[in-house]
């Protein structure tokens, strides 16, 4: 099984951390992991942005740039959605302007996009993936991994199954936190006060860690828990289940 | 015992979604207003886990959607026989159908069958289609009072407020603020509030009651909109909670019914999958309380006389756009606004249109014609007023999807912001030149490196607390702090230390 890495442009440049993380995790479960330096960025800025014509060649070096491998891992629930649901729709468009070949390219390739939790408990088949992280987790379930992949339970599965985690409920847990991409910047306050209940919600929660599959949510929620100064530490998913107790 | 008055007149103008600021704007100001957030964000997470288990009550829900949705698609199809055919039924029973381009049709339809029935004032069923085409405001231009008469519909005319959800307008008003206007707007348009009113909600209902009692006797001429219209039959169906809308159906001489068109069934087999969703959608119950359906007129029972407009104000534009059509299946049940993480924070007159939330973020700007030309600011910023969470889709009665029709919507303002600016706006600017970046494997390893410098130049304990120098993202740190660049991006570290294989790892 030949696995490639699929980092995501802002894991690439803002969190290498989850990277090295992602490859750690997979060598000790026995699984080389690949990591084509074509590949840039899926698009989805540019898509849900209102841009979509200039995903075209963001789509089409996605697929040269991945094409032949049996599984592409991301530690990315929304940037797998935007592959897997909206890359079809973009290779459709560039196909009303003549590169016929990219609704083929994109059929080939967009469904071997796994987000991390997808592959261990779905091609892995592991749950208990061999970590220690003795901290009080929360794990908020970001809005694309859930709705529009629909991991479930996956990654609460993998976590729980962690030596020492205590996981904690986190309320509300189904409300998106306000990040949004673009929504961010441009209904800056509407997103803040999304993400300051958010993050009401994991204080209450009494965890040191919040966890999700998205470092885009936890950039926004973690730089409002930095902005007040709050001891809780936002972590990738891929971070914890590569800790080995040292963290 | 209060006389019934003469008529009071009511000159105030209505008021008008116009001059609504963009959605950041007005966002803004509603996020500012504490007792509206308390009051949304209680109502809806209470509506939010009643519809939930009402659903839950059905285990074929999802089939129910799907059947839905695709009777709605085959309406849109066949739109243009079906209306013939509903027009040819509803003649046939005694009723008059009348076609409407726009809302200036059609508010001169029906101000003109008020006039010739020499009615000065109109009793109103809870409608949509009306607020849409703001006929109250060009009825009382006509010299003809409107009187709304469901009871939370008539809470925002009473209180010379816009409504802020479709099913529920006064939804960012308290019982204490009703109590409020009751006592201070009820005697100034008729009957008033009993003295010493107090906010207990049964004491608020029958204040209405009361009120409302009077105008439902007087009035000759009722106006209503339609939830349904069965085509094979000229059935028109109207879904209520509170008997109001009942009482304007059968006590007036002369019936209006202003209905967008797409609100047709085929025929009554379709409708009863529709009589499953929207209760359990919008109210959250099994079935509405009063469920009033009516066919032309039936001599010696009900109005004697009906009149049927058929209302277009943009929804063959809307039904030309194949992505964006699918919003043309709502059916009204609010469910979308109940479980918008934005709406609860901002209410919906932020949204400044009839149609709030959600649903209003896709159909606003469709029926205000983006798909033809360029649009105003405040119509432009709608689509842009969703997290797009997703939220809105999987509660959707009749699947539309919300989020792809914004992102759809998003690229119609781009490209109309493209063709009429000489210039590029910052944000097209910004947004090219990054693709232009994430072209190239190369220039994106570029620009990490610079990156990874600027963080290191300008972080603090990896963190940045504002941007250097102004730009399109100024907005992010008034709340919030910003993760640095990483000195190292994660494709350096793979070149550098072969995958974390070599020496340097």
């Amino acid at each position: 099984m030949r696995i490639a890495l699929f980092i995501t442009c802002y894991n690439d440049l803002l969190f290498p951390e989850v990277g090295r993380a992602m490859v750690r995790l997979l060598r000790r479960l026995g699984h080389d992991v690949e990591f084509p330096a074509e590949q840039t960025c899926c698009g989805q800025m540019h898509f849900n942005s209102g841009y979509q014509d200039a995903c075209i060649p963001l789509v089409s070096r996605f697929v040269e740039a991945f094409d032949g491998f049996d599984v592409i891992v991301t530690p990315s629930g929304s940037c797998a959605s935007m592959v897997r649901r909206y890359h079809p729709l973009v290779a459709g468009l560039a196909a009303e302007r003549g590169d016929v070949a990219l609704p083929g390219r994109v059929a080939a390739v967009a469904p071997r996009v796994l987000e991390l939790s997808e592959f261990l408990v779905d091609v892995l088949g592991v749950t208990d993936v061999g970590a220690r992280f003795p901290h009080a987790v929360a794990f908020h379930p970001t809005c694309h991994s859930t709705r529009l992949l629909g991991v479930g339970d996956r990654p609460t599965r993998l976590l729980a199954a962690v030596e020492g985690l205590t996981l904690v409920d986190l309320p509300r847990s189904e409300s998106c936190c306000g990040f949004g991409g673009t929504f961010a910047v441009k209904n800056a306050d509407t997103s803040v006060a999304m993400g300051l209940d958010k993050v009401d919600d994991v204080l209450a929660s009494g965890a040191e860690v919040l966890a999700a599959g998205d470092t885009s949510c936890l950039m926004h929620i973690g730089g409002l828990l930095s902005r007040r100064r709050s001891p809780v530490r936002v972590m990738h998913l891929a971070e914890i289940l590569a800790a080995a107790g040292e963290a | 015992m209060n006389e019934p008055s003469v008529v009071p007149r009511r000159t105030r103008p209505e008021p008008s979604f116009a001059g609504t600021p963009p959605f950041p704007e007005a966002a803004r100001t509603s996020l500012a207003n504490e007792q509206l957030r308390v009051n949304l964000g209680r109502a809806t997470s209470t509506i939010r886990t009643k519809r939930a288990s009402a659903v839950a009550e059905r285990s074929d829900w999802e089939a129910l959607r799907l059947a839905g949705a695709a009777i709605k698609d085959e309406v849109l199809r066949d739109l243009p026989a079906l209306l013939e055919q509903l027009e040819r039924a509803v003649t046939a029973a005694g009723g008059t159908v009348h076609w409407a381009r726009d809302a200036a049709e059609a508010n001169a339809i029906v101000a003109g069958i008020a006039s010739e029935a020499g009615a000065r004032e109109v009793v109103k069923v809870k409608s949509m289609a009306t607020q849409e085409i703001e006929l109250n405001e060009a009825l009382r231009l006509e010299g003809i009072d409107v009187w709304e008469t469901d009871l939370a519909e008539m809470i925002v005319q009473l209180g010379h407020d816009l409504p802020s959800h479709i099913l529920v307008p006064a939804i960012h008003r308290n019982r204490t603020e009703i109590r409020d206007i009751f006592r201070d707007e009820m005697g100034l348009v008729g009957r008033p509030a009993p003295d010493g009113l107090t906010d207990d909600p049964r004491e608020l209902a029958e204040a209405a009651r009361l009120h409302l009692r009077e105008k439902f006797l007087r009035a000759r001429v009722a106006v209503s909109g339609a939830n349904f219209a069965v085509a094979e039959t000229g059935t028109i169906v109207v879904l209520e909670s509170e008997g109001n809308g009942r009482m304007c159906l059968t006590l007036p001489e002369v019936l209006v019914t202003v209905m967008g068109i797409e609100k047709l069934v085929p025929t009554w087999r379709d409708l009863e999958v529709f009589l499953q969703l929207l209760p359990r959608s919008s109210t959250a119950e099994r079935m509405n309380p009063y469920t009033s359906m009516w066919t032309g007129v039936t001599p010696g029972d009900g109005p004697g006389a009906f009149h049927l407009i058929l209302l277009d104000n943009g929804r063959t534009d809307v039904l030309a756009d194949t992505t964006g059509r699918q919003a043309l299946r709502c059916i009204r049940c609010s469910a979308c606004l109940n479980v918008c993480p934005v709406y609860e924070r901002t209410g919906g007159q932020a949204y400044g249109s009839v149609y709030p939330g959600p649903i209003g973020a896709i159909l606003t700007p469709q029926l205000r014609g983006i798909a033809k030309g360029p649009v105003d600011k405040q119509t432009a910023s709608l689509p842009y007023a969703s997290s797009l969470c997703g939220a809105c889709f999987e509660v959707c009665p009749v699947r539309i999807d919300i989020p792809e029709v914004l992102v759809h919507l998003r690229g119609q303002v781009v490209r109309q912001s493209e063709a009429t600016h000489r210039l590029p706006t910052p944000e097209a600017i910004a947004m090219r030149s990054a693709a232009w970046t994430l072209r190239s494997p190369r220039r994106l390893g570029l620009a990490e490196r610079v990156a990874g410098l600027a963080g290191r130049l300008f972080g603090r304990r990896g963190r940045l607390r504002r941007m250097p120098g102004p730009g399109p993202v100024a907005g992010w740190f008034g709340s919030r702090d910003l993760k640095a660049p990483a000195r190292e991006s994660f494709r350096a570290w793979w070149r550098r230390t072969d995958g974390g294989r070599g020496p340097d790892a």
